[in-house]
């Protein structure tokens, strides 16, 4: 269905080709993950199935694709648009009209489709993915995992013969990524459909792929997800157990490793050290019966929220919780309706899309204006970016630095301004799981230094490495707070692989088997 | 004819003719009852058949807009125009202007013949704005560009990507007076501005490039089987049309105008914009999704419209523009009035409004629910 002949793309400008000597092939019906470090090409090579690398990126291309037996270096992206649906990593930016009934009819539209089959097909699609009772609204109201729905939805609708997902679910909280997927799949075993994606958050698709695609340096290896994972630089948390253990065949799915982990669990049983309690200390910032509400509708029902110096918090909840507007109130952005927020000191804000807080033409200039801006004296911010993210060039443009490298970035800004709270909003979006680790590090030195720290997130496995105390939302209220330990073994959903496969032990990250095992011996 | 009527929109064309009818017969006439009356008309039809989206709330906007134009009108007339008549109100001191102005005067007496002239001239402008707020509040101009005939696709979308610059441009100003509270930047005047606007122009550029890149990748200009030469027949017919459509509303309502520049101009644009869109509508490549269906209320709505205006211009003269010097109360012609009424119909013959669908979160349906996408 999909096949790349030797593909080297070489983007304008630029010192080295973003792909070099690709082959492979995707068969009709197969559903494949292309995995690999940040800029390894995974992006580059997903436009490349419909024509957007080069006819509308520019660029070169040597060798070629062949999509469905056509050749993309003859059909543009517009010809090719019945056969391959091609979602992109911001949903936003790739809608067309502004309601979602329109939305999902728009490519229907542009390729000719008889209105009634049409009509047939946008039920169907609203119905498939749970979007009924938003077809009326416009899709700036939405949230960005029903706005990620829609994105889906609308190319969906189209039904091509080969689906093309760049970060499908990275927006998504738990529960929405899970309906994604399933609704994925289901084409796949019922269309026949190929699909063909692209996902750093591994622990969430490695079950469903039929074959994994490995872009590295050395180029890219195709084969079966087992094989591939096994020496794979990146990895979901339920492999690097598997490795760690040496069960072969790995397992990928909690099913497979459960059943494998049986004999472990009994030994580890008797060596789980007694979780840590903590030292009750004053708290650094108190939310009392905090109501906030848009437009009249109360959005946080009566929080009360303790923060305490050294402690890492995370908030979790579905999408629409509000877990960003808690953030948004507690750093005063928000004012609350009724109730209050007190905090010694000043609290610090990452909001969801990090690079909204850069707008200086280079990184010098930008460490210079947050010097500025805070008060404190030149170099401050720069002595903080070396700190977080060594080696950032200062005359490059904040938009050319990789996703890891602007988080520091936008890290160091705020951190410039000494705040006693530091709240991230989503950090792990779009980060690999090598700049996951530094964060996990940062956080937890900036929670050791004597910072309290409140992450949102859905990435539970991020909540394993690095929360102490996990709180979350629903509704606009809080259902559970306690040790992230506790909450999170206690909840399916919201458990992370590790603690999933190892249930009923309070064991959460392979830090805590390795500490365990190592117990054990 | 169906018994009951289902609730749905109506059609927005068949609200702009009736709209644009209304207008056209607000300018042919100064008589300030019929005037008041087709405001009255707009108002009760406005307030019957509106939907609840944001821009019903535009009727009131162009009344005020209305209101302003006549006060504009007559405080101008006083001050500038000459005035007829004998009946003087209140004489303003004259400003004493240098020899080479001669001929302009500024001050001098006020008369009542003077200010009801120019508030009748000023009330039908009012009204004509007023038709056209009516024509917002009851359909949304995006509605009428989705209805666009096929020849004007493609303005049509440029149209809609313009519109929602605006939407996203606001967006992004919030977004980034949040990020500037949150790094506490406090700068003002040009800096600010500065700060501001170069993101917010970067953002736009990157957006519709991104748009671009959607759109290429969603379709849009494929192809069609359609042969370049009924192409650009398509797109002379319809251009040469409008234009010509467009002089022909200077010659109707201009009444010094050329004869031959009104309704003949008007009947060869007409014909020719139709035979455009015909020949527009049968290149193939696209379809339209729930496209407005055009039934008997759409008739009968722009039909009322159309109407009360033949029916208000076939008045007498005297009685459409009453003599203001020497004064006459204005007098209520029979036919004209009449044929208003008509147009008050469409409050009761356009189909009821659909209720608003509940707006609440959702979650997606559960994946355990048998297939139901079909291979169509």
């Amino acid at each position: 269905m999909i096949s790349f002949e030797d593909v080297t793309v070489t983007y304008p400008d630029a010192a080295w080709p973003a792909l070099e000597h690709i082959s492979f092939d995707v068969t009709e019906g197969e559903l494949v993950l292309v995995i690999g470090p940040t800029g390894a090409g995974k992006s580059t090579l997903l436009k490349c199935v419909n024509g957007l690398v080069p006819h509308f990126t520019g660029g070169r291309l040597a060798g070629r694709v062949l999509v469905a037996g056509r050749d993309t270096r003859t059909s543009p992206p517009r010809e090719l648009a019945d056969v391959v649906g091609y979602v992109g990593q911001d949903p936003l930016a790739g809608f067309v009209t502004d309601v979602v009934e329109d939305e999902l009819a728009y490519g229907m539209e542009s390729l000719g489709i008889d209105p009634a089959v049409m009509r047939r097909r946008v039920e169907e699609t609203l119905d498939l993915l749970g979007l009924f009772e938003l077809r009326d609204r416009t899709l700036l109201s939405l949230s960005a995992g029903e706005q990620q729905r829609v994105a889906i939805g609308s190319v969906l609708a189209v039904h091509p013969a080969v689906l093309v997902l760049d970060e499908p679910t990275s927006a998504l909280d738990p529960a929405a990524a899970e309906d994604v997927l399933a609704a994925m799949t289901r084409l796949v075993h019922d269309l026949g459909m190929t699909v063909l994606i692209c996902e750093h958050r591994l622990e969430r698709v490695v079950q469903y792929a039929d074959r994994i695609a490995l872009l590295g340096p050395e180029g890219i290896r195709t084969g079966p997800p087992a094989d591939i994972l096994r020496d794979s630089p990146v990895a979901p948390p339920i492999v690097d157990l598997g490795r760690l253990v040496g069960w072969s065949p790995l397992p990928l799915s909690i099913r497979d490793a459960r059943r494998a982990a049986a004999p472990l669990r009994e030994t580890l049983e008797r060596h789980v050290g007694a979780p840590l309690s903590r030292t009750a200390t004053e708290p650094v910032a108190r939310a009392h019966g905090l109501v906030t509400s848009y437009d009249g509708v109360p959005v946080l029902r009566a929080i009360d929220l303790d923060l305490h110096p050294g402690e890492v918090l995370a908030v979790m909840g579905r999408n629409g919780a509000g877990k960003s507007t808690l953030l948004a109130t507690m750093a005063g952005i928000r004012r609350p309706a009724a109730g209050s927020v007190t905090v010694s000191g000043r609290v610090g804000l990452v909001p969801q899309e990090p690079a909204d807080l850069l707008w200086a033409q280079s990184v010098d200039a930008e460490c210079a204006d947050a010097d500025r801006d805070a008060g404190s004296s030149a170099g401050t911010t720069r002595a903080l970016l070396d700190d977080l993210a060594p080696g950032v060039e200062g005359g490059q443009h904040p938009r050319d630095l990789s996703e890891g490298q602007r988080l520091a970035l936008v890290l160091a800004v705020v951190l410039a301004a000494e705040p006693a709270v530091l709240a991230l909003d989503e950090p792990t979006r779009g980060l690999d799981y090598a700049t996951k680790r530094r964060l996990i590090a940062i956080l937890r030195r900036l929670a050791g230094s004597g910072h309290a720290v409140v992450v949102a997130t859905h990435d539970v496995e991020l909540v394993a490495e690095v929360a102490d105390r996990m709180v979350v939302l629903a509704d606009g209220e809080i259902v559970s707070d306690g040790p992230a330990r506790e909450v999170a073994v206690a909840s399916p959903v919201f458990a992370p692989q590790v603690s999933k496969v190892l249930a009923p032990l309070p064991l959460l990250t392979i830090g805590d088997v390795q500490l365990a095992m190592a117990a054990a011996q | 004819m169906t018994g009951h009527r289902l609730p749905r929109m109506l059609h927005p064309g068949a609200w702009w003719l009736w709209a644009a009818a209304l207008a056209v017969a607000a300018s042919r006439t100064t008589n300030p009852i019929l005037l008041v009356a087709i405001v009255a008309i707009t108002g009760y039809v406005v307030a019957a058949r509106r939907p609840a989206t944001p821009w019903s709330a535009s009727y009131a906007m162009f009344l005020k807009v209305g209101l302003l134009a006549i006060v504009i009108r007559v405080a101008l007339y006083a001050l500038l125009g000459s005035q007829p008549g004998a009946h003087v109100i209140v004489r303003l001191p004259v400003l004493p202007l240098p020899s080479w102005m001669a001929g302009v005067r500024i001050g001098g007496p006020i008369t009542l013949e003077g200010v009801l002239a120019s508030s009748y001239d000023g009330l039908r402008l009012g009204v004509i704005f007023c038709c056209i707020g009516a024509a917002n509040a009851l359909t949304s101009p995006r509605r009428l560009l989705k209805s666009l005939p096929g020849a004007l696709y493609e303005a049509g979308v440029a149209i809609t990507v313009a519109l929602a610059v605006a939407p996203q441009a606001v967006a992004a100003v919030g977004r980034l007076r949040t990020a500037r509270r949150i790094r506490g930047r406090s700068d003002r005047g040009l800096r600010r501005i500065r700060g501001i606007a170069i993101p917010v122009l970067e953002g736009a550029l990157e957006r519709s490039v991104d748009l671009a890149a959607a759109l290429d990748a969603r379709g849009f200009g494929r192809r069609g089987a359609t042969p370049a030469a009924v192409r650009r027949a398509t797109a002379g017919l319809t251009l040469i049309g409008l234009l010509a459509m467009v002089a022909s509303s200077y010659g109707l309502v201009e009444r010094s105008a050329p004869s031959g520049l009104g309704v003949p101009l008007l009947v060869v644009g007409a014909a020719l914009t139709a035979a455009g869109f015909a020949l527009g509508a049968r290149r193939g490549g696209r379809t339209r999704y729930r496209p407005d269906p055009w039934r008997w209320p759409e008739w009968l709505v722009a039909g009322t419209g159309l109407a009360a205006a033949v029916a208000l211009c076939l008045g007498p003269a005297s009685a459409l523009a009453p003599s203001t010097s020497p004064l006459v109360a204005p007098g209520l012609p029979l036919l004209p009035a009449l044929g208003l009424l008509l147009a008050l119909l469409p409050a009761w013959v356009a189909p009821p409004l659909p209720r608003p669908r509940p707006i609440r979160p959702s979650r997606p349906a559960p994946a355990a629910q048998p297939s139901v996408v079909g291979v169509g």
